[in-house]
C-alpha cells in the first residue's frame, strides 16, 4: 500500500532541552569512548551503540527494531562530570549574572519595575514584533547591570566581566561553572521574564550544561573506506574526545586528585565541548584532524552555503532528470524539445494501469527496457517496485492488473520540464513537449534561446520529467512555452522570430515573389495548408501574399516596421488576414518589440499564437533555404570614392585634433565652464573623433545597396548594425576604457612606441583603419585593453548583483496577492490595496497597459 | 451626458485608465453609446488582464531585477560636467538604493529655482554662489601672522567676498558666533583674528591659524560644488552634498521640484511618502541610465515595501528579511546559528505561514496553485 500522509506540520516551536528532558528523550547513557569492539561490533554504551540507530545494512535497531532507512535513529546521552557552559549561550549567560543579584537571584530592579517590563515586553512584542521586544530587553539588561546593590537582600553587586571565550570573571576572581548554575537556578521564573527569556522553553540554568545530549549515529555515519577501514565522522570524532576527557574526570575525581589536575581536566572538557558546538571561534584553537584539516562541527554543518539549511534543506536533489548538452533545431516546435532515444529509455513515467489501459500496457512490459517503447519497472499497489528483466517479465505480466503502476520509456507528447541555469526568472524554466529525436543531445527550437539565455556553444540544459498527473497538469497549463511569450518584467514578448528567420520575413515581404508551385511549395513545407488562399493564387505570388497565408482570416494589424519598403512607407497594414503595405522586420516580429507577435497574442489564445508565430518563424528560414543567403568579405568592399571620402573625414578630424592639442599646449584652449584645460581638450577631442566615426558610417551607408547582405542584415534587424560595417570597412573608431580615451601604462603615454604626453588619437586608443585592413600592433593592443576591462567588469558584476538579487529574492519571497486582490505578506500586513495601482498582471499587458487606442479603433471599425 | 457613461464604470476600472478611455473618446468625438461600447471593450480586456489571486507577485518583482541586474555596467559614472558632480549610477547605485545607506557614495541635489530667478545665468549663478558651502581660506589670500600683537591677520579678496554676496563685516559677525577659539574684527578691509583670553600664547595663534581656515562663512553645510545649467529655457543649479533641511529654507528655491538623491535626508525631512517616491525615481533613473526597461510597477511594489512600516527597511538583512517574523526564514537567509539561538530563548513558534519554511520541511508552499485548499472533511483510515 502507498502510505498516505495526512498529517502536515503546522508549526515549530524553538526552545532549549533541561538535563531532565535530555535523559527522557535518550536511548543509551553513553560511557565508553571506544566505538567498535573486536569483532568490529558496536561496543555497548559507546557512540556507535546499537540503541542510538543503525548506519549498517544488516543491523537493526535495539530501541525500534527498525532497519537501516527505517529507524531515523534515537538520541543518547553522557552525564559530564562537571558541569560545563553552552557556547552559543554564553553572552546571556553573562548578562544573566550581571543583571541578577549573586547572593539572592532577584533581577536587580525593584519589584514594581519587574513587574512594568513583564507587562510591556508582551504588548511590545504584539505591537511590534520580536525584534523591538528585543530591543527593550537589551535597555533593561544594561539598566540592571548598572545597580551596585541589591534591592532586595543588599548585598554589594561586583563587576561580572568575561574573558573569552568562556571564562567568565568576578572582581578578578574566576566563577565555576558550578557556581554559574548555581546562581542561574536561584533566579525566579517572573525575573527570567523580565528579562526577556521564556522560563517555560528555557531556564537559564539549562545553559550550563550537565547533560549533553548524543546525536543519533545517523547523523554522523562513518564510511567504510575500500580498504575495509572504517573512517568515522567528524562529529563522532569530536563526542569521542568529549567523552574520553569526561570519564578521566569521573575517574581523577573519584580518586581524590589534586584540584589542580581537575580543574585542567575540567578545562580540556570545556574546550572540547565548546568545538563540539562550534569550531571556529576565534579565541579558541580549532580541533584538527590527524592531517592538520580542521573538523567540521555542528555549526559548521547548518552555516553558510554548503551548510545544511542552504544546500540540503531550501535546495532539493530529484530523480527523474536528464542533462546534456543543447543544440538547435528550427523544425521542431517551440513548445518541444528535441529528446535523445537514450534518454527517453532511461526516463520513465508512471502510468496507472486500468482494465482499459492493460492491453497496451502490457505491451510496453512485453517490449522491457531494452526496446523503445518499452517499460523498466512495474510498481505494485504495496509499492514495491520491480524492476523488468528477461527473467520477472512473464510473471509481472501475468499479476498486472489494475491498480499496478507501469513506469514507460519517455514518449512523443509527454510532459517535460525544461530548464537551464542560472535560473534567474520564471522563464528559464517552462515547460516542452517531448520529441524522441535520434542523438545525443537535447534539440531546441532556436527562437526559445532568448528566455532561458542559451547559446549552442556547448551549454547544457537539464529536463525533468513530471511523476504525477497534478503536477503534469499544472506544468502543462501554466508552465508551457506559449503561456510565456510575454514577461512579466515589462509585458514585451520574449520570444519573437531571430536571425535567420527575420532576414527570410524581410526579404520575402519587401521584394520577392515566387511561381505559383513555388509558392505553394513554400508553404506546405513548413506545414501550412490553406488551399482556399492557394485557390487565390495567380500566376505570380507576391511575397506579402505568401506571408498573409499564415494569418488568421479576422486578423487586423497597423503597425509600423524598422525599415521602409521599395516604396518609403513605412506603416505595416494587415486587413482581414492580408498583408497589405508594409515590410515585416524586426519591429513587428523580433522579440522584444515585435508588435504584431503582441497583437496577435492580444487577439487569440496563447496556443493559436504560437502556432502563427512558429509557422512565421519557419516560413523566415524556408524562404532563405529558397533563394539563398549568405554573407562575405566582399560586402564590406567600398568603392575607391567612398574610400578616399572615408580618409579624408579622419584627416580632417585628426587636423581638428591637432589644432586643439595645439591651442592646449600653448595655453589657448578656453576651458568649459567647470572643466580644467585638459579636461576641456580630452572632451572636444572625444566629441571629435565620436563624431568622425559616424560620419565615415554614414558614408559607408550611403553606398549600401539593397543587394548586399550584410546590410539586408543590419537593416532587417537581425544582426549587426551599420556601425559594425563600417568598422569592418574603413575605420574602428575610438577604443573607449572607463568612460574616456586610452591614457593607463606608463608615465605620459600608453605604450613605449609613442613620446611621452603624446595626445594625438592614434596614441590615446583611436584605430583609424577597419578590421579588413588589418590593425597595427599597437591599435590590437587597445583593442586588448579594453577587451579585458570588460572581461573584468563581467566577473566582477555577476556575485554582486547575484547578491542583490538574492536579497531581493528572500525579501519578497512570500508577498502574494490575495483573494482580496490586495498584496500582502505573510503575515497578512497590506503592502498594496491593489497591485500596481491598477491590479494589472505586466505579463497578461501589452507593455504595462491596455492599448485603449486601439480598442477604439476595433470598437469603431466594426 | 457622455459623463454619466463613464461615471457607471467607475467602480469597474482604475481611476487612470478610465481617464484615458475618456481622454480618448474625447479626442475622437464618439457618442454616448459609442462611448459605452469602447468602456465595455475596455473593461473586458481589463479584465482579462487583471493579476491572479495567488501569484507569488513578490517572486516576480525580484525576478524583474535580478535579471537584468547581470547586464548593468559594474562602474559607471554619469557626467554631469565637473569631475566632483559625477554621479553613481549601474548595479553599484541600485544596490546602495536599496540597501537603504544612510549616505550615497555620491550625494548629489538638483535646485529647481522659482519663476523670478531662473530666467538670468547671472541671478542663477549668484545663487548658487551663496548655496556653496564656503570657507573662510577662500576669501583670503592670505594668512599671516603678526607677532608684535599675536593676531593672526587675513588679507581678504575683495572680488571674492563680492560674488559671494558677503559683507566683510557680516563675516566677522558669523566668525564671532561660530567659535570659541578667537576675536575676529575688521581693520581696513582685512581681517584680524586674535586669540581669546589674555595671554598671548604664540602656539595658540598657529592654531587658529590653521583652524580658521576651515571656518565655513557661507553657504549650506555640506554643498560641496554648484553648477549652474539651463534646462528646458530655465536655469537650475545641480550640486554636489545634499542638505535638504536647509537648501529648501532658501528664498529663491523652488521646494516643489528641489530633490536630492539621498532618500535617507527625504525621508527625514519630507516624510515616508516622499521617501517611497524618492526610491522610485532614484530607481527608475538608474534602470533608464542603463537603458532597461522594467515595468514602472516592480518599482512601485519594492518601494511600497520598503517603506511600509513607516522607516525606509533595505532589502538585507537588518532590514525587509530581518524584520520577517518566521524564524526559520530569517534563518535561511544569513547568520542562521545566531536566529535559532535567539529562538529557542523565548520559544519562539514559527507558524510556518511563508515559502521557505515549507521548502524546508517539504510541504507545498502557500502561493499560486499551493494556496488553494479543499474546504471538505478527509475520511479516516
Amino acid at each position: 500500500m502507498v502510505e498516505y500522509v495526512y498529517k502536515k506540520i503546522g508549526s515549530i516551536t524553538f526552545g532549549l532541552f533541561s538535563a531532565k528532558q535530555i535523559k527522557k528523550i535518550a536511548a543509551v547513557k553513553v560511557v565508553t569512548p571506544e566505538l567498535y569492539d573486536k569483532e568490529g561490533y558496536p561496543v555497548d554504551g559507546g557512540l556507535m551503540d546499537v540503541r542510538l540507530g543503525v548506519i549498517d545494512p544488516g543491523l537493526r535497531c535495539k530501541t525500534c527494531g527498525g532497519k537501516l532507512k527505517e529507524c531515523i535513529g534515537h538520541f543518547g546521552y553522557i552525564e559530564l562530570a562537571r558541569p560545563v557552559i553552552h557556547i552559543k549561550y554564553i553572552n546571556h549567560i553573562l548578562s544573566f549574572l550581571r543583571s541578577c543579584c549573586r547572593e539572592c537571584g532577584r533581577a536587580l530592579a525593584e519589584e514594581g519595575k519587574i513587574e512594568a517590563m513583564v507587562e510591556q515586553l508582551g504588548i511590545i512584542e504584539k505591537e511590534k514584533g520580536v525584534e523591538a521586544r528585543r530591543a527593550l530587553v537589551k535597555e533593561f539588561l544594561s539598566e540592571t547591570r548598572a545597580v551596585k546593590k541589591c534591592p532586595y537582600c543588599q548585598s554589594k553587586q561586583f563587576d561580572v566581566k568575561l574573558e573569552k571565550p568562556s571564562t567568565i570573571m568576578e572582581d578578578d576572581k574566576r566563577v565555576s561553572p558550578i557556581e554559574i548554575r548555581a546562581r542561574l537556578e536561584k533566579i525566579p521564573d517572573k525575573d527570567v521574564v523580565a528579562l526577556g527569556v521564556n522560563p517555560a522553553y528555557a531556564r537559564p540554568e539549562w545553559m550550563v550544561l550537565t547533560v549533553m545530549p548524543i546525536p543519533p549515529v545517523t547523523t554522523r555515519p562513518s564510511i567504510t573506506l575500500e580498504t575495509g577501514e572504517r573512517s568515522e565522522d567528524d562529529l563522532t570524532h569530536k563526542l569521542g574526545d568529549i567523552v574520553r576527557i569526561n570519564q578521566r574526570l569521573f575517574e581523577n575525581i573519584n580518586a581524590g586528585a589534586p584540584e589542580i589536575i581537575i580543574e585542567d581536566l575540567w578545562d580540556l572538557l570545556q574546550y572540547h565541548v565548546t568545538t563540539y558546538f562550534d569550531n571556529s571561534i576565534t579565541q579558541v584553537p580549532p580541533a584538527r584532524h590527524r592531517s592538520g584539516q580542521p573538523l567540521k562541527t555542528l555549526t559548521e554543518r547548518i552555516k553558510s552555503k554548503e551548510g545544511r539549511i542552504r544546500h540540503n534543506l531550501a535546495g532539493k536533489r530529484v530523480n527523474y532528470a536528464a542533462r546534456t548538452v543543447i543544440s538547435p533545431d528550427p523544425k521542431i516546435k517551440f513548445n518541444e524539445v528535441g529528446v535523445p532515444l537514450i534518454v527517453a529509455m532511461e526516463l520513465t513515467v508512471p502510468e496507472m494501469v486500468t482494465e482499459w489501459n492493460m492491453k497496451r500496457l502490457k505491451e510496453f512490459i512485453k517490449r522491457g527496457p531494452t526496446q523503445y517503447p518499452g517499460s523498466n519497472y512495474v510498481v505494485r499497489p504495496d509499492g514495491k517496485k520491480k524492476k523488468i528483466t528477461d527473467e520477472t517479465r512473464e510473471q509481472l505480466l501475468e499479476e498486472l492488473q489494475p491498480g499496478y503502476i507501469v513506469e514507460r520509456h519517455l514518449m512523443d507528447g509527454d510532459i517535460a520540464i525544461f530548464n537551464r541555469q542560472p535560473s534567474l526568472h520564471r522563464m528559464s524554466i517552462m515547460c516542452h513537449k517531448v520529441k524522441i529525436l535520434p542523438g545525443r543531445s537535447f534539440r531546441l527550437n532556436p527562437a526559445v534561446c532568448t528566455p532561458y539565455n542559451a547559446d549552442f556553444d556547448g551549454d547544457e540544459m537539464n529536463l525533468h520529467i513530471p511523476q504525477n498527473e497534478e503536477s503534469r497538469a499544472e506544468a502543462e497549463i501554466l508552465m508551457q512555452v506559449q503561456y510565456h511569450i510575454i514577461t512579466p518584467k515589462n509585458g514585451l514578448n520574449i520570444v519573437g522570430c531571430i536571425d535567420d528567420s527575420v532576414v527570410g520575413n524581410y526579404l520575402l515581404t519587401r521584394e520577392l515573389e515566387f511561381d505559383r508551385e513555388d509558392a505553394v511549395e513554400l508553404l506546405l513545407a513548413i506545414g501550412v495548408d490553406k488551399s482556399e488562399r492557394f485557390k487565390k493564387f495567380g500566376k505570380k505570388v507576391g511575397g506579402k501574399e505568401v506571408f498573409s497565408c499564415l494569418l488568421p482570416d479576422d486578423f487586423e494589424f497597423i503597425g509600423k516596421s524598422k525599415n521602409a519598403d521599395l516604396t518609403g512607407n513605412k506603416d505595416v497594414v494587415i486587413k482581414s488576414g492580408s498583408l497589405i503595405k508594409g515590410v515585416i522586420d524586426k519591429a513587428t516580429i523580433g522579440e522584444d518589440n515585435g508588435s504584431l507577435i503582441r497583437s496577435l497574442y492580444a487577439k487569440y489564445d496563447e496556443d493559436t499564437g504560437i502556432v502563427i508565430l512558429s509557422n512565421i518563424f519557419k516560413l523566415g528560414i524556408q524562404v532563405l533555404f529558397k533563394v539563398g543567403f549568405t554573407t562575405a568579405i566582399s560586402d564590406t568592399d567600398l568603392p575607391e570614392k567612398v574610400k578616399a571620402k572615408c580618409d579624408e573625414l579622419i584627416q580632417d578630424a585628426y587636423n581638428q585634433v591637432n589644432q586643439f592639442i595645439e591651442d592646449y599646449l600653448k595655453e589657448r584652449l578656453e576651458a568649459i565652464p567647470g572643466l580644467n584645460e585638459k579636461e576641456t581638450l580630452e572632451v572636444k577631442i572625444i566629441e571629435v573623433l565620436n563624431k568622425v566615426r559616424n560620419l565615415v558610417g554614414e558614408q559607408v551607408q550611403s553606398i549600401a545597396d539593397d543587394k548586399n547582405p550584410t546590410i539586408i542584415m543590419a537593416r532587417s534587424g537581425a544582426t549587426g548594425n551599420i556601425l559594425n560595417l563600417a568598422q569592418m570597412s574603413s575605420c574602428v573608431g575610438q577604443h573607449a576604457l572607463r568612460g574616456g580615451r586610452i591614457s593607463k601604462g606608463f608615465r605620459g603615454r600608453t605604450l613605449p612606441i609613442f613620446k611621452p604626453g603624446d595626445l594625438s588619437p592614434a596614441a590615446r586608443g583611436f584605430v583609424k583603419d577597419g578590421f579588413k585592413k588589418g590593425l597595427n600592433p599597437y591599435e590590437f593592443f587597445f583593442g586588448a585593453m579594453t577587451g579585458r576591462d570588460s572581461l573584468m567588469d563581467t566577473a566582477l558584476r555577476t556575485p554582486k548583483s547575484g547578491y542583490l538579487y538574492r536579497r531581493l529574492a528572500n525579501a519578497l519571497q512570500d508577498l502574494r496577492v490575495e483573494y482580496d486582490n490586495t498584496v500582502r505578506d505573510a503575515n497578512k500586513t497590506i503592502m498594496q490595496f491593489v497591485y500596481g495601482d491598477d491590479g494589472i498582471d505586466v505579463s497578461k499587458s501589452e507593455g504595462g497597459k491596455i492599448n485603449v487606442k486601439k480598442i477604439i479603433k476595433e470598437v469603431m471599425g466594426k | 451626458m457622455a459623463k454619466s457613461v463613464y461615471d457607471e464604470y467607475e467602480e469597474m476600472l482604475p481611476g487612470k485608465l478610465l481617464e484615458d478611455v475618456k481622454n480618448e473618446c474625447q479626442e475622437e468625438r464618439l457618442s454616448a453609446a459609442d462611448a459605452k461600447k469602447v468602456l465595455e471593450s475596455v473593461k473586458d480586456a481589463y479584465e482579462k488582464a487583471k493579476i491572479s489571486p495567488g501569484e507569488a507577485i513578490g517572486i516576480i518583482t525580484a525576478e524583474s531585477f535580478g535579471e537584468p541586474g547581470t547586464q548593468m555596467i559594474l562602474r559607471t559614472f554619469h557626467f554631469a560636467g565637473v569631475s566632483e558632480l559625477n554621479v553613481t549610477l549601474g548595479l553599484p547605485r541600485l544596490i546602495e538604493i536599496f540597501d537603504a545607506r544612510k549616505e550615497p557614495s555620491t550625494p548629489r541635489m538638483d535646485i529647481y529655482l522659482k519663476a523670478k530667478y531662473n530666467k538670468d545665468p547671472k541671478l542663477a549663478r549668484k545663487i548658487a554662489a551663496r548655496i556653496k558651502e564656503t570657507k573662510l581660506k577662500e576669501i583670503v589670500t592670505e594668512f599671516s601672522i603678526n607677532l608684535g600683537n599675536a593676531a593672526v591677520e587675513a588679507k581678504i579678496d575683495q572680488k571674492k567676498i563680492k560674488d559671494l554676496g558677503l559683507e566683510l563685516s557680516e563675516v566677522v559677525k558669523i566668525l564671532n558666533i561660530n567659535t570659541k577659539l578667537f576675536n575676529a574684527k575688521e581693520e581696513r578691509g582685512n581681517l584680524i583674528l586674535s586669540p581669546k583670553g589674555s595671554q598671548n600664547n604664540l602656539s595658540e595663534v598657529f592654531r587658529i591659524k590653521e583652524k580658521a581656515k576651515d571656518i565655513v562663512i557661507g553657504g549650506i553645510k555640506g554643498i560641496g560644488q554648484v553648477l549652474p545649467v539651463k534646462k528646458d529655457n530655465e536655469f537650475m543649479i545641480i550640486c554636489s552634498g545634499s542638505n535638504l533641511k536647509e537648501v529648501l529654507q532658501l528664498e529663491e528655491i523652488d521646494e516643489k521640484n528641489t530633490t536630492s538623491n539621498n532618500i535617507i535626508e527625504i525621508l527625514n525631512v519630507l516624510g515616508i511618502e516622499a521617501a517611497r517616491q524618492a526610491i522610485i525615481n532614484e530607481s527608475l533613473r538608474v534602470i533608464e541610465d542603463q537603458g532597461l526597461d522594467i515595468d514602472i510597477r516592480h518599482i512601485m511594489f519594492l518601494a511600497d515595501v520598503m517603506t511600509i512600516t513607516g522607516e525606509v527597511n533595505g532589502v538585507s538583512r537588518g532590514g525587509i528579511t530581518g524584520e520577517k517574523e518566521s524564524v526559520l526564514a530569517r534563518a535561511s537567509f544569513e547568520t542562521p546559528i545566531k536566529h535559532i539561538i535567539n529562538a529557542s530563548l523565548i520559544g519562539e513558534r514559527d507558524n510556518l505561514n511563508s515559502v521557505i519554511e515549507n521548502v524546508l520541511l517539504n510541504q507545498p508552499v502557500p502561493l499560486g496553485t499551493g494556496l488553494p485548499g479543499l474546504i471538505a472533511k478527509m475520511k479516516k483510515k
